[in-house]
């Protein structure tokens, strides 16, 4: 089972490497952050013009998918639950100000007590929730 | 030039996601899945990812502008108020449900399939429904 879920240590590393090295570059010359949720926020809601800088950065975030395909990603529940788990990860991280990637990876590198505590809140409900429906709801 | 450069953090991050699993919700949940047969690589994703970033944001720090001559857009790093815990505790729900963050939702859609457009069209739906947000913290001096 362990073969079935592991990846090697390496691709954990530098998987982690290129997104640190991705939100230095952004913090570095634009001056921004590199949160994926506030760049997703405001480009819907058409903050163009001096922040177009965000379509370029999802562009370039879609096409090493486009080009290498984004392998095979083993859905764990059905479209009705990714749905409606969708909608809570959109509110959430917006009511949040951060997802795993603007307060996990770059206010954590920002040394932000703030977004320490969003990291932990974040990830241990998503532990809890795993284990609810794992281990208590047997889905 | 700041889409260009723009453009590379994108391409940069998009290969992390990819190389890392992270874009693979059953390697997401098997992190998150404590009690059960836990696997910590996305412990070593982030630990990587904050440890490159870290003497990036330091550096930042000390520099009036950035190297493309453009102000810093500081978020405020001490208010720990409701918003963002309670959040932050809706977020991990949903990330808990379906192993799923918003970089990897977006990612997925590039192999089109209905499970990547519902979380994706669900997402969208949550990020429009979250406004009007709290009024943006002002900016943080260092």
């Amino acid at each position: 089972m362990l073969s079935d879920l592991s990846i090697p240590l390496w691709r954990s590393i530098a998987g982690g490497a290129l997104i640190g090295a991705a939100a230095a570059v952004l913090i570095l010359t634009n001056g921004r952050i590199a949160g994926i949720s506030g760049i997703l926020d405001r480009t819907l809601h058409g903050a163009f013009g001096a922040t177009g800088w965000r379509l370029a950065f999802l562009a370039g975030l879609l096409i090493p998918g486009l080009v290498f395909g984004s392998g095979m990603p083993v859905f764990v529940a059905g479209p009705w639950t990714l749905l409606a788990a969708g909608l809570l990860v959109g509110y959430g991280t917006r009511t949040g100000s951060g997802c795993t990637s603007g307060h996990g990876v770059c206010g954590m590198a920002n040394l932000a007590p703030r977004s320490l505590v969003a990291t932990l809140m974040f990830m241990g409900v998503a532990m809890l929730t795993v284990y609810g429906v794992r281990h208590l709801a047997r889905l | 030039m700041s889409f260009f450069t723009a453009l590379v953090a994108g391409l940069l991050f998009g290969a992390g996601l990819l190389l890392s699993g992270m874009t693979n919700p059953t390697i997401v949940r098997a992190f998150l899945d404590v009690t059960g047969h836990w696997q910590p690589s996305l412990a070593f994703t982030l630990a990587a990812a904050v440890a490159v970033a870290l003497p990036a944001y330091q550096l930042a720090h000390h520099r009036p502008l950035t190297v493309l001559g453009l102000k810093i857009a500081w978020p405020n790093r001490y208010n720990i108020d409701r918003p963002l815990l309670l959040g932050s505790a809706i977020f991990g729900v949903g990330w808990g449900l379906s192993g799923i963050c918003p970089g990897p939702g977006l990612v997925i859609l590039t192999r089109p399939g209905l499970h990547a457009v519902a979380f994706f069209v669900g997402m969208v739906v949550g990020i429009l429904a979250a406004r009007p947000r709290p009024a943006k913290p002002g900016p943080q001096p260092g």
